[in-house]
């Protein structure tokens, strides 16, 4: 058994209108070697459901994105992303608008076979009216409590960036935080996993094996991506590139500057991509963020 | 009196009272003078606050801002953001957040504001975490511009957290938990203790004057009983403000960084 496929393999499989969950959390690992080919794809009409970074941006300004399913689109210390900012404020993209602890409880049931989950959060706010899909739901029992119906985020591909990988997609995520990675795999009918070193078999210890998040069933293809989560930062193997992120913030105020930015760091290989911003010896000495 | 404090010390101390008496639950300072109100608040009145490092690891000691030289973490636990929802689901957090609208009812926008909600003028972050926050714990807001854009005369533009609008909610819908603390701005401390849970002033900051923050606010405001003048950080809170913020941060946050005793204008 071997699922390693390259970057291209993985997004030819992706067709127009597919629903497509995107890992990671704001700035932290994001699978930015997967975004980038499939920026310099023909795939477009997508449905994206992430706790947006600057891919929500990249692929909203490369007119990828129909529908965007958030709560946030953020780089935490460049708190306003250029061009999901840009695309939302000229109604070029239909959204739905969802506190974070709802997302969750989406792809949780989608990951368990559930049409829904009951939840509290979003009562008494605009994401209900903004919304109208989402449905309340009575407590069967004595309480008759009404919470919302969050309905299942059901994906039907999910990108992910971890630290390491074997060729049967077994994975392990070293990050202090896993996030919600796992359920973004198990809300997807197929999971793409990109990964800084790919090996045949892991051998692991069993301290090691605590940092594999979630069944390799559930992953229908590795990539190898050394570095593949830049810009945004990948703990414990490197920071964010700050000084990356503050040129792609600033191609959202210059005329014309996605594409300047898609030309320089899209429409090339990711092997020069890696070349231009200092290569893997520079990004592995990228400082992981200080809160 | 402590002359040489600044404003932004004042606040940090002012948003330190919003914690007192919690006692064992996740205090969530977001922003430099609300984390630091927070540390104060763990390292004098309220030692049984959980805090974290403001990524993952709980401490046992507040964490100072910004680069840490050799300072080096004391960790008690761990707090993953899927274990942080866990703590607003069930109620044992209290967060200080800074909305970009305020309303009456104490509702919340960190989503978009002006224009339609499909086309809006300025485009924010997204809802966030605050309709999970604000249906479920305790939430106070800071304001570092006191003024009608955050304090608008009608609802938010986007109603992100839930506050105490009795025609938001349907029957059956549970807001016993909506728990709306304080808020403090550049030129008061207010609360939801009015009537109704209306907004009224606790204390003034030096040199402000009731018609001056009602000037500024969109809503009418109350008076609390015995409004005050704003506390002024003793040498001890000084002290500890400037352990826990060795790169001046806090210097950054209020416009000219003005002294916390301010000449009437």
């Amino acid at each position: 058994m071997n699922k390693e496929l390259s970057a291209s393999q993985v997004v030819a499989q992706l067709r127009d209108g597919m629903t497509v969950g995107i890992g990671g959390w704001g700035p932290r690992r994001k699978p930015m070697a997967l975004v980038r080919e499939l920026l310099r794809s023909d795939v477009k009409d997508l449905t994206v459901v992430a706790y947006g970074g600057p891919e929500v941006g990249m692929l909203c300004a490369a007119g990828k994105v129909r529908k965007l399913v958030y709560g946030f689109v953020t780089m935490d210390a460049i708190p306003l992303e250029p061009h999901f900012r840009k695309a939302r404020e000229r109604g070029a993209i239909e959204v739905m608008e969802l506190d974070e602890g709802m997302f969750e409880w989406g792809l949780r049931a989608a990951g368990m076979r559930m049409s829904f989950l009951p939840t509290r959060c979003g009562l008494g706010t605009d994401v209900l009216t903004k919304n109208p899909s989402l449905k309340t739901v009575a407590s069967p029992y004595d309480d008759g409590e009404v919470y919302v119906a969050m309905p299942a985020l059901k994906l039907d591909v999910a990108l992910l960036h971890v630290n390491a990988a074997d060729r049967l997609g077994n994975t392990l995520i070293k990050a202090r935080d896993p996030l919600f990675d796992d359920l973004f795999a198990r809300a997807a009918e197929r999971c793409y996993v990109s990964s800084e070193t790919l090996v045949d078999r892991f051998q692991l210890t069993a301290d090691e094996a605590r940092f594999n998040l979630f069944e390799r069933y559930l992953v229908h293809g590795v990539v190898h991506a050394p570095c593949g989560a830049h810009p945004t930062y990948n703990g414990p193997d490197y920071g964010w590139d700050m000084e990356h992120l503050k040129r792609y913030n600033a191609s959202g105020a210059e005329e014309g500057g996605w594409q300047k930015y898609a030309d320089e760091f899209v429409a090339i290989a990711e092997s020069e991509y890696l070349v231009k911003n200092g290569g893997a010896a520079r990004i592995a000495k990228l400082k992981t963020p200080v809160f | 009196m402590t002359p040489r404090a600044t404003l932004a010390e004042l606040l940090i101390v002012a948003c330190s009272e919003a914690w007192r008496g919690d006692g064992e639950v996740l205090a969530s300072g977001i922003g430099v003078i609300p984390r630091l109100g927070a540390s104060l608040a763990k390292l004098t009145h309220s030692p049984g606050l959980l805090m974290t490092d403001s990524e993952t690891m709980l401490v046992s000691e507040p964490i100072p801002l910004g680069p840490r030289g050799d300072h080096v973490p004391r960790y008690e636990g761990y707090l993953s953001f899927n274990r942080v929802f866990e703590c607003v689901w069930g109620g044992k957090r209290h967060a200080m957040i800074g909305p970009t609208q305020i309303d009456r009812f104490g509702q919340s926008n960190l989503s978009v504001v002006g224009g339609t909600y499909e086309k809006p003028r300025s485009a924010i972050l997204g809802v966030r975490g605050l309709p999970g926050n604000q249906i479920n714990h305790a939430n106070s807001y800071f304001v570092a511009n006191h003024g009608p854009r955050v304090f608008v005369e009608g609802e938010v533009d986007m109603v992100s957290g839930p506050g105490y609008n009795p025609a938001r909610f349907a029957p059956g819908m549970k807001r016993d938990f909506i728990d709306l603390r304080r808020i403090v701005t550049d030129l008061c401390v207010m609360d939801f203790g009015g009537p109704g849970h209306a907004v009224r002033v606790r204390s003034l900051h030096p040199g402000v004057t009731f018609e001056q923050v009602q000037a500024a606010t969109g809503f009418p405001l109350l008076k609390a009983p015995g409004m005050s003048q704003t506390a002024l950080p003793t040498d001890e809170q000084l002290s500890i403000i400037r352990g826990l913020d060795p790169h001046a941060m806090r210097a950054s946050q209020i416009k000219n960084d003005p002294p916390a005793v301010r000449n009437p204008s």
